[in-house]
């Protein structure tokens, strides 16, 4: 019973990661060929480097990927101070409108941006990408921020007030390191998202403005070559990278969280009749 | 204490969706009392403290703070601090940090601060701690440094909502003797919330009993105790027998069809009235001495005395006595007629 659950457990993750192994032996073959190995080599990767078209989508990818994760998280803390404060229903509908982006097909969100995009006279390119980017990007930041809202004691905003902080001391005093690590975890995960993100960039760009999922996916239509392979390669291990540094985060906080609850529970064992009282 | 208004509640109301939560609330405070506010939840106490505080603006009415409005004053400029139900310190500081939060704000001297909230951890029993995460304390040991963040501003006025209520009764216990000695040798204004009558008869100076959002009685502890003003207030206040009754004229009163005398007058003949009987008034006494006649119907040994239920009529009463009756004995109840407290039914709305 317990080598059957091994090996459905081993099936599961060979299939799922058997392609990329394969995809990253192969970025490292000396042949163009992709059935048989030849040897070592390092030489996909310097060509790749070399390859000027590739290195400007790698410029804009990083420069869409840090301005988009930068402008969404503001927007996302602004937004999720709001949606925080809002009485229960209006919250609730607020909340299901963040949702419906993320559950919406990319290739949903990318074609209506194009034709907004259009419609409003807008040329497709870098800015009309960004604009996409920050767009998808909000909704998981403030998904990651709320629940640090959540979590903070209530009263902490009008402690600090009442200790003569002005409104803007106290967000930046207290609420905002209170909500740090939900601010950090929603800023890689939308850079994460940002970087890999090919269906709504391919919609939404234009005039010579690429990114290197559109670059990959045009090289490939022209015919494989060993450089997507040794390109695949190092979009798949930084955002693995960054995929590990969330978790970290996210599982760090947890223990946390975890004692929190404890010790608020503890307390309330004392109290009988405390409830919020107006 | 001298005479001194520092603070005053002018026909304050406040209403949340439609339900009010005070009602024409009229209030002064003298400088260096210590006031509680003591109600049942929901009773408006703790949004009386909240508009004095700032965080919360009444609908009507008005606010003075040593003669002066201050409806319009934010809570950052008002010269009032609050100890919070829950504490809410500042997680990510340690206790050092959190006690100098205000005095950082007011950008003091580095040395003026240290100084300051050292003399804070003294006065609170907290030295040696200041490096200390704010998580890794005890309730009671968050208290102490909840209160030291607060009064290291040295405020007119301390706002203290509920603030033993998550802390062991021994502890509470404590904490109220030290919490009074503080107000007394810092000479501070106290307003203090509490659903824990005792913990108000204890450390008050003035006690304001308020129920659904209304003043129900203002005076001293002994007033209040001895003298409450309705039938709310005498069952708030340490337990009470409360019975219908009928006033035939001055001095004589009829409840459980037996017409005994008391000493209150002034209602109208033949008025509805709550007749009021503390559980240590009732005295048991044989049979036939009695002016009523009752079954014991449970007997519980509270240490300092017993509690028995008496079953008598209609009515069972509560009555506390250091002699016991034994369960299923058929007793006479005696009332002097100082113990009996005639009070105006309330007019139901």
């Amino acid at each position: 019973m317990r080598f059957l659950k091994k090996t459905y457990v081993f099936l599961i993750f060979a299939f799922l990661y058997a392609p990329i192994l394969v995809l990253i032996v192969f970025s490292f073959n000396e042949s163009k060929s992709r059935a048989n190995w030849e040897g070592f080599t390092l030489k996909w990767y310097y060509e790749l480097f070399k390859d000027r078209h590739i290195m400007s989508a790698l410029y804009y990818t990083l420069l869409i990927a840090v301005l988009s994760s930068a402008i969404a998280t503001l927007i996302g803390i602004i937004a999720s101070i709001g949606i925080f404060h809002m009485k229960k229903v209006p919250q609730g509908v607020v909340l299901n409108l963040n949702y419906i982006p993320i559950l919406n097909p990319d290739i949903v969100t990318g074609i209506s941006l194009m034709v907004l995009f259009i419609f409003m006279k807008m040329n497709l390119g870098f800015v009309t990408m960004l604009l996409a980017h920050i767009t998808f990007n909000i909704p998981y930041v403030i998904l990651s921020i709320l629940p640090k809202l959540k979590q903070m004691n209530k009263h902490l905003y009008e402690a600090a007030l009442d200790l003569g902080a002005t409104p803007a001391e106290a967000f930046r005093k207290v609420i905002l390191p209170e909500i740090m690590p939900g601010v950090i975890t929603g800023f890689l995960l939308a850079f994460t998202l940002s970087l890999d993100d090919f269906v709504i960039s391919f919609f939404t760009t234009g005039s010579g403005v690429t990114n290197l999922s559109i670059v990959i996916f045009g090289m490939a239509r022209r015919g494989i070559s060993p450089k997507i392979n040794a390109l695949s390669t190092l979009m798949f291990v930084s955002v693995l990278i960054l995929l590990i540094i969330v978790n970290i985060r996210m599982s760090k906080d947890n223990p946390e969280r975890r004692a929190r609850i404890e010790r608020s529970k503890e307390n309330s064992r004392y109290l009988p009749d405390i409830g919020h009282d107006i | 204490m001298t005479d001194s208004i520092i603070l005053e509640l002018k026909n304050i109301s406040k209403i949340y969706d439609d339900t009010p939560a005070l009602v024409d609330i009229n209030l002064y405070i003298r400088k260096n009392e210590f006031i509680t506010l003591l109600g049942p939840s929901g009773c408006g106490k703790t949004t009386t403290l909240r508009i004095i505080g700032g965080f919360e603006e009444a609908d009507n009415g008005d606010l003075l703070f040593e003669g002066k409005n201050i409806n319009n004053l934010p809570a950052y400029k008002r010269k009032v601090n609050t100890v919070f139900q829950k504490y809410a310190l500042f997680p990510h500081m340690n206790v050092f940090d959190n006690i100098a939060f205000g005095l950082k704000i007011k950008k003091m001297d580095k040395g003026v601060i240290r100084e300051k909230v050292g003399r804070m951890l003294k006065l609170v029993n907290l030295e040696g701690f200041d490096k200390r995460s704010v998580n890794s304390l005890s309730g009671g040991q968050q208290q102490r440094v909840a209160i030291a963040r607060a009064l290291v501003n040295e405020p007119e006025v301390l706002l203290l909502d509920e603030p033993l209520g998550a802390l062991d009764l021994k502890l509470r216990k404590e904490m109220q003797v030290e919490l009074k000695n503080m107000q007394q040798t810092l000479g501070i204004t106290f307003i203090y919330v509490t659903h824990d009558q005792e913990e108000a008869l204890s450390m008050s100076d003035t006690i304001v009993v308020m129920n659904n959002g209304e003043i129900q009685q203002i005076g001293t502890p002994e007033d209040i105790y001895n003298e409450p003003k309705n039938a709310f207030v005498a069952d708030f206040i340490g337990e009470s027998n409360i019975l219908d009754g009928i006033m035939e004229r001055d001095y004589l009163v009829t409840f459980m069809g037996k017409q005994v005398p008391c000493v209150d007058k002034g209602f109208a003949t033949q008025e509805e009235v709550d007749v009021v009987i503390r559980p240590e008034d009732v005295k048991v006494v044989p049979r036939e001495e009695g002016i009523l006649e009752g079954v014991v119907r449970s007997v519980t040994f509270k240490g300092v005395h017993y509690e028995m239920m008496i079953q008598s009529d209609g009515y069972t009463w509560m009555v506390h006595s250091t002699l016991m009756a034994p369960e299923n004995t058929t007793v006479g109840l005696n009332i002097l007629p100082d113990d009996i407290h005639i009070m105006k039914k309330k007019v139901t709305a």
